[in-house]
């Protein structure tokens, strides 16, 4: 049953390109990005048990760094990812020691104050970031002298990359490593006394979900080939952790859903309701209340309740 | 002269004005049993608490096997053969049997940190885990989640999580709490086959079970140790009479 779901899933994201015209295709690709975003997110929220509302920071500050290095000290795009990277790790470290010093609602406000000190950053440091006008003018990378102009080639690039990371993360989640991720989530005590260092296994998962939320905002910035305080915002980060409670925490495949359901709105809807949010409100309250673990492991139990009426 | 397998000295803990460990001292020898009894709030929990590393004490020295694990995290005691079962099971509810005992072998393995490969996939977990299962009884269970299991069941769990580790040191809380009597026999069995090479202390509110594990008796009354000795001589002593057995 999952290798059929997950056959489909991995068929139909194949399609866009044959079937769909620019709009959808330039769609399917951001809510890759969306994806690879909120899986990254779900590492730390749904595996590890650290609810974060400051993880557009790791999006925002890769983003920001590959913009300034290509558009104004004329780095290659090669060079500027490594370096856009790197940084965006070493920052994750950095502010994990600081946001680890808690755990529960004192973790969300620190990563949530960190981001928002970013996006106060972005916003005032105008001579740096361009302020509220936002950096203009980029370009996207031609890796292998390919070029990613147009919407097909970007959203082969984006689908290589959402792989790539799906299956990273995924084995990441599924080693000896993520059991004692997932030990520390459910019983941090307990796994203390049996040898585990609890503090280093959430500060080793949040370095390697601000790496994967980095990747995201590389990606963000070649989609868009523009950036914006709003990246960093409040809003940046509730929307990716609305999408990965919304598809289901702590599975492999719900925070995709999740995040495409929540662009898929955003992209929709906001054409014909100004308040959008409004509807993107209800229609999360809706998942509360019918699944409460979220879209895919409220499927997963529907499709089991069927079957076993079939019976 | 070998050093004592756990020897704690002058250890005071106070929560707030409340004085719950109060000039503790004590020396268990290496390969020993030792039952620690004492009235609900003595602070026996709050001793094995600090000696495992889950409380910091207030003043006072813990020492294991002559090393000085004072000022050590849980799992650093942990990696130095220290084990430790709990008064309320903290199991990992939603995972295998087999699993929650391999999860304690792999704390003390370097693989813990191992990125790609599964926890499945180590032949010499599955295979001691499932060594660990079968002495304990479960091993015809080991593939069902805990929530599936009884409490009795649970308890023999935890005894195989922590035996897996094969501890130089195992702290029991209340091993028999909750069981009935057929399986209060199975667990005491258990206790009883651990072998010598593991020191075990243990905290049991049933007596008449427990006393048989073990040749020498701390009994804590207010944080305090009033009598300590020869399990015969401290069951004997005026003063236990008075403060456990209330006559």
């Amino acid at each position: 049953m999952n290798w059929i779901a997950a056959a489909l899933i991995g068929g139909s994201l194949l399609l866009p390109p044959f079937l769909a015209g620019d709009f959808y295709i330039n769609l399917a690709s951001q809510i890759l990005i969306a994806a690879i975003f909120a899986l990254s997110l779900n590492l730390l929220v749904g595996f590890g048990g650290m609810t974060s509302l400051g993880h557009a920071s790791y999006l925002g500050v890769a983003a920001y760094i590959s913009a300034l290095l290509t558009s104004r000290y004329g780095f290659g795009h090669g060079a500027a990812a490594i370096i856009s990277i790197s940084g965006t790790v070493a920052m994750a470290a950095f502010f994990g020691v600081i946001a680890l010093r808690a755990t529960g609602l004192g973790f969300l406000m620190i990563t949530l104050a960190l981001s928002q000190v970013l996006w106060g950053l972005a916003y005032r440091m105008s001579n740096v970031t361009n302020g509220d006008n936002g950096i203009t003018g980029l370009t996207r990378p031609a890796p292998f002298g390919i070029s990613l102009d147009s919407p097909v080639s970007f959203y082969w690039f984006a689908l290589i990359v959402a792989t790539i990371a799906f299956l990273a993360m995924t084995v990441f989640v599924s080693s000896a490593f993520g059991s004692s991720l997932k030990g520390v989530r459910d019983q941090p005590r307990r796994m203390a006394a049996l040898g585990f260092n609890p503090w280093l296994i959430r500060w080793t998962t949040f370095v390697y979900a601000g790496f994967w939320g980095g990747i995201a905002g590389l990606l963000y910035i070649y989609y868009h080939k523009y950036i914006h305080p709003t990246s960093l915002s409040i809003t940046s980060s509730a929307e990716a952790l609305l999408g990965v409670i919304a598809g289901g925490s702590g599975t492999l495949g719900g925070p995709a859903v999740g995040a495409a359901l929540v662009l898929l709105l955003k992209n929709y809807a906001s054409a014909y309701l100004e308040r959008w949010n409004m509807l993107l409100g209800l229609v999360f309250l809706f998942i509360v209340l019918v699944m409460p673990a979220g879209i895919v492991p409220g499927f997963g139990r529907l499709t089991a309740a069927l079957r076993g009426e079939r019976r | 002269m070998t050093s004592p397998a756990l020897e704690v000295t002058g250890l005071r803990k106070a929560f707030g004005g409340l004085a719950v460990t109060q000039d503790v001292s004590l020396v268990v020898q290496p390969g020993e049993r030792r039952l620690i009894i004492g009235p609900n709030g003595a602070g026996k929990t709050t001793l094995f608490n600090q000696i495992s590393g889950d409380l910091r004490p207030d003043s006072g020295q813990i020492k294991l096997f002559g090393a000085d694990i004072t000022g050590l995290p849980p799992y650093k005691r942990a990696q130095r053969g220290l084990s430790r079962t709990y008064q309320i099971i903290t199991l990992f509810a939603g995972d295998t049997i087999e699993h929650n005992v391999s999860l304690g072998l792999l704390g003390l393995r370097p693989s813990r940190w191992q990125m790609w490969r599964p926890i499945s996939h180590y032949p010499d977990i599955a295979t001691e885990a499932r060594r660990a299962l079968d002495a304990v009884g479960l091993l015809q269970l080991a593939d069902h989640p805990i929530s599936d299991i009884a409490y009795g069941e649970r308890r023999r769990v935890e005894l195989a999580v922590a035996l897996a580790q094969r501890p130089r040191v195992l702290l029991l809380d209340e091993p028999l709490a909750g069981l009935s009597n057929v399986e209060r026999s199975t667990v005491k069995a258990l206790i009883a086959s651990i072998p010598r090479e593991t020191t075990v202390v243990m905290i049991e509110h049933d007596m008449d079970t427990a006393l048989d594990l073990a040749e020498n008796v701390t009994l804590l009354n207010y944080g305090r140790i009033i009598v300590d000795g020869e399990r015969n001589a401290v069951v004997a002593d005026a003063r236990t009479r008075e403060v456990y057995l209330g006559t």
